[in-house]
């Protein structure tokens, strides 16, 4: 979202550059506006549900005094309400305690990579299309087997523009679009009903993939028809990608400056060392186009970068914001986040990826003599602790024995501890899938799990 | 009929005649109901980590969803522009996405303004000084590290809300409810020779800043850094089936999972619940009564009206294990000929409203609570659980224990580690066998469906379930 791009906002960032020419002796200010817009199209039984249609915007303004800190947003970009917001944030900075660190980002002189956040397509994209395609979402999905039904077919996109100003010098605008369908499915055999789904995402509607959708929409769902309860046991897992995407996802706050240099993350004294299989190399690279969270600028506008966190097993680094590089006496690694203009920037991976391997998902099975293949883990956050790392999720998928898949079993739960799962893993898959997530999905074996059924 | 007055007499809300001509503007392309939603909310927070008070926030959200329903069809647009001219443009937009068409003209005839008060606030919190606030912190900090040199890292939150809603429909409702929310919460780290542990605790409820009296934010910190320090001993969880007891006001969540989420209409509308055409049937022990109630004063699913205007109401849900009712929102009880029941609840005004819970409870037992522990062998006592969540086809639920107890000839010993417990929700209701005298609501909660966020309160007297899968590690 470089602003010396044709992608500036320019009436924006004469917001954002407003605000902060206010800024008194001493004091720094940072000003954070977005705007934005939203489609919802759900189909349901051939008719749309509902389409949803709108817009929303607002203000996130941060001063820092003597080290102390306050914040205030407001969901309007009134002109009144800006200033009762940069009034509020002022009060607000009397109750911080001075903290030596506080501070905003400034500039790095690390250059931006240019990639393209807007697709033209999309944006002309008629009102018409978007709900056809939802329904012919559906009607794929139900064509694929007699026992599926649809419980929601969704068409959604965004766009979305953003400024953001500071005492200190960072200046940037920008603006981006996305969309993506997805399905739910439900199967029924008697009495029984089991649950799937699926999604596509693509620059634009042109890209997306609706008969793959609707064939693992459906495939998800009848394939554990006849579930049963497994027996305990220690196994092996396959993890499906959408399930290894949510594993890094956990990972990720260990990862964290922030949480490494306040004691919450169980790497803090472990960087160099070995703490995954070798055949682990993970980097957060929100640079590659192809992650679907790829962006020029992190959540305090210093340029996105590629960091390897993991090569060949050994913890190389942790990724930081200005503030927790600022405690850690390293420099920023571009990795601030934000959720809005409603918050103040956070520190946490941006599109964590697994260098992959080169098998299969298929050919992965066919070497596991005996395990599960999980196909969708519930709970992560209720029975994983980024803390102490115990790892503890329900599960559901299929039996593998001999390599080949067998039976489907549900109801069960898979455990172990991160910093053990690690070390554990056994091979890598070359199945990449970009999935809508901070984490890129492929297959993953882990071995030693404990699988908990009857 | 025509409302001259003043929606509120708090100005600044929107004037009654606007609103006639914004679901006017609504039903014009045809539609037979147009409904819109005004919400103006202030809110505060503060945090602490590390020793330092981070940053205090102020931030305000206003603005106007509207929803437009023609046949099986919802139109829905939502404006942080609250002129007359921003609305009436989110109507059009909410009317054309519902239908294209040609509906005429049509007028809307609003009921009297309608309050429906479950609560007195006594100390708004906006009237108390940020430094109150901030002090809070600072003792709850200072409290839960004194308790022992293990405790690390404390971590503490502050917040409260101020919401003023409006909700106004063709049908001629027109209701109005101010909703208060006070939070805190506290969160620490202890380290020991095996690693690091954490412990947890909050409190909230829908009153002012009076919660502070009645609560010592120290003691809670204390709960948290013990809770923290006990795990550091704790041994892996079992793997595998035991009978499992579950502390009183510690694991709503399991009702909240195992059948609240089934219990709601559009889900069984859809055919997605477990419990579809079970009405009137047995579904879980005759113990089990379940009652949602967002009309309990106080409590933190508490609420006057809900975000479709209906006011809020006590629905038995199972009574004596029987199933008695769903709970239901504006378009299922429309669609199934039903009666609202104050469930139809949204995030914010920029949300579609869907059946929620409330405050979802299960009533008391007769069952002295030390008596339930006696008569089991070996299992697990649930001290404190965290969250979970449901597949309502299947109806398998999981719910993660965050303070657990091996339970050893009739006694509670050993700590346990953290982990998610399994099941499937009409067998684990069908599966609790000895119900507690010793009913008590739980840890404020906030209850994820469909991306939106509402705050839900649920309780329970101790009880303990037959048997469930633990999904620990050791053999």
């Amino acid at each position: 979202m470089s602003n010396s791009s044709s992608n500036s906002v320019p009436d924006l960032q004469a917001i954002v550059d407003r605000v902060v020419a206010t800024a008194k002796t001493g004091e720094q200010i940072e000003a954070y506006v977005s705007r934005g817009g939203e489609t919802a199209v759900r189909v349901y039984e051939g008719e749309v549900e509902h389409f949803v249609s709108a817009q929303s915007e607002g203000i996130g303004i941060r001063v820092i005094k003597n080290g102390r800190t306050g914040f205030a947003y407001a969901g309007t970009l009134d002109a009144d309400a800006i200033a009762e917001v940069l009034a509020d944030a002022r009060d607000n900075v009397a109750f911080g305690t001075p903290d030596e660190y506080a501070g905003l980002a400034e500039p790095d002189g690390v250059a931006q990579i240019p990639q393209k956040f807007w697709d033209d397509e999309l944006a002309a994209y008629a009102t018409a299309d978007k709900i056809s395609l939802t329904k012919e979402l559906e009607k794929l999905t139900l064509g694929m087997d007699s026992r599926v039904r649809v419980e929601e077919s969704n068409y959604d996109d965004g766009w979305g523009e953003v400024a953001v100003a500071t005492t200190t010098g960072i200046r940037e605008s920008g603006r981006g679009n996305s969309c993506y369908v997805s399905v739910s499915t439900l199967a029924d055999d008697g009495d029984e009903t089991q649950t799937g789904f699926s999604f596509s995402v693509g620059d634009s509607p042109k890209e997306f993939n609706l008969p793959k959708a609707a064939r693992e929409a459906a495939d998800r769902a009848t394939r554990l028809l006849g579930a049963v309860k497994p027996p305990s046991k220690r196994t092996t897992v396959v993890l499906d990608p959408y399930v290894t995407s949510q594993f890094l996802g956990v990972l990720s706050s260990t990862l964290n400056g922030e949480n490494v240099s306040k004691g919450r993350s169980f790497f803090a004294d472990k960087l160099g060392e070995t703490v995954a299989d070798p055949r682990i190399t993970l980097v957060d690279d929100p640079t590659n186009p192809l992650a679907y969270t790829a962006t020029d600028i992190d959540g305090e506008g210093l340029a996105a970068r590629r960091n390897v966190l993991i090569e060949n097993g050994v913890l190389k680094m942790f990724v930081q914001s200005s503030y927790s590089a600022r405690r850690t006496g390293t420099k920023s690694t571009g990795n601030a986040t934000r959720g809005g203009f409603g918050g103040t920037p956070g520190v946490g991976c941006l599109a964590m990826q697994l260098q992959p391997g080169t098998k299969s998902q298929e050919e992965l099975i066919k070497g596991v003599d005996d395990g599960v293949w999980i196909q969708m883990v519930q709970g992560l956050h209720s029975g994983v602790n980024p803390i102490s790392g115990d790892f503890s999720t329900g599960a559901s998928g299929m039996m593998i024995r001999n390599g080949a898949v067998a039976e489907p079993v549900r109801e069960f739960t898979i455990a172990s501890t991160l910093q053990r799962m690690l070390l554990d893993i056994v091979a890598i898959g070359g199945d990449i899938d970009w999935l809508p997530s901070r984490a890129v999905g492929l297959t993953l074996v882990i071995s030693d799990v404990t699988m908990s059924g009857q | 009929m025509t409302i001259n007055a003043p929606v509120s007499t708090q100005a600044n809300l929107i004037e009654a005649d606007v609103i006639a001509k914004v679901l006017a503007k609504g039903r014009s392309t045809g539609a037979e109901f147009s409904e819109i939603y005004i919400e103006d909310k202030r809110s505060t927070s503060a945090g602490l980590d590390d020793g330092k008070v981070e940053q205090v926030t102020s931030g305000r959200d206003r603005g106007a969803g509207i929803r437009v329903v023609a046949g099986e069809t919802t139109g829905f647009a939502h404006t942080s522009d609250l002129s007359e001219r921003g609305l009436l443009a989110a109507a059009e937009a909410a009317a054309a996405a519902a239908r294209q068409g040609d509906g005429g003209v049509h007028k809307i005839a609003l009921q009297p303004l309608l309050r429906h008060p479950v609560n007195n606030v006594r100390i708004a919190p906006s009237d108390v000084p940020k430094a109150s606030k901030v002090a809070l912190l600072e003792r709850a900090n200072a409290a839960a590290r004194s308790i022992d040199g293990a405790i690390v890292q404390v971590s503490a939150g502050y917040g409260d809300s101020y919401k003023r809603i409006l909700v106004a429909n063709s049908d001629g409702v027109f209701s109005a409810d101010d909703q208060v929310r006070t939070l805190f919460r506290v969160s620490v780290v202890a380290t020991g020779d095996a690693g690091m542990q954490t412990g947890y605790d909050s409190l909230g409820h829908t009153i002012g800043f009076e919660l502070f009296d009645e609560n010592d934010v120290e003691e809670m910190a204390i709960r948290a850094a013990k809770q923290a320090i006990v795990k550091l001993q704790a041994r892996p969880a079992p793997s595998g089936s035991l009978p499992v007891v579950i502390k009183q006001g510690s694991g709503g969540v399991l009702f909240h999972e195992a059948c609240g989420h089934g219990l709601e209409a559009d889900l069984v509308g859809k055919g997605a619940s477990v419990y579809r055409g079970k009405m009137g049937e047995l579904v879980a022990s005759p113990l089990v009564t379940l009652i949602d109630d967002g009309t309990m004063s106080g409590e933190w699913g508490a609420i006057g009206i809900d975000d479709e205007g209906h006011p809020s109401q006590r629905n038995v849900l199972i009574e004596n294990g029987i199933l008695t009712d769903y709970m239901w929102d504006f378009l299922r009880a429309r669609k199934e000929n039903r009666r609202q029941s104050g469930n139809g609840r949204r995030q914010s005004y920029a949300d579609l409203p869907m059946v929620r819970m409330t405050n979802t409870f299960v009533t008391n037992g007769t069952e002295n609570p030390d008596d339930i522990v006696r008569a089991t062998e070996h299992g697990v006592y649930v001290a404190k659980l965290g969250g979970g969540s449901v597949d309502t086809a299947s109806g398998d639920f999981v719910f993660g224990m965050v303070e657990a107890y091996l339970i050893e000839n009739g006694e509670i010993t050993e700590p346990l580690r953290e982990s998610n417990l399994i099941g499937n929700g009409p067998q684990v209701l069908k599966d609790i066998d000895l119900l507690g005298n010793d009913f008590a609501m739980g840890n404020p909660g906030m209850c994820g469906k469909d991306g939106q966020g509402v705050p839900v309160g649920d309780g329970q007297p101790t009880l303990r379930v037959k048997a469930m899968t633990i999904g620990g590690t050791a053999a």
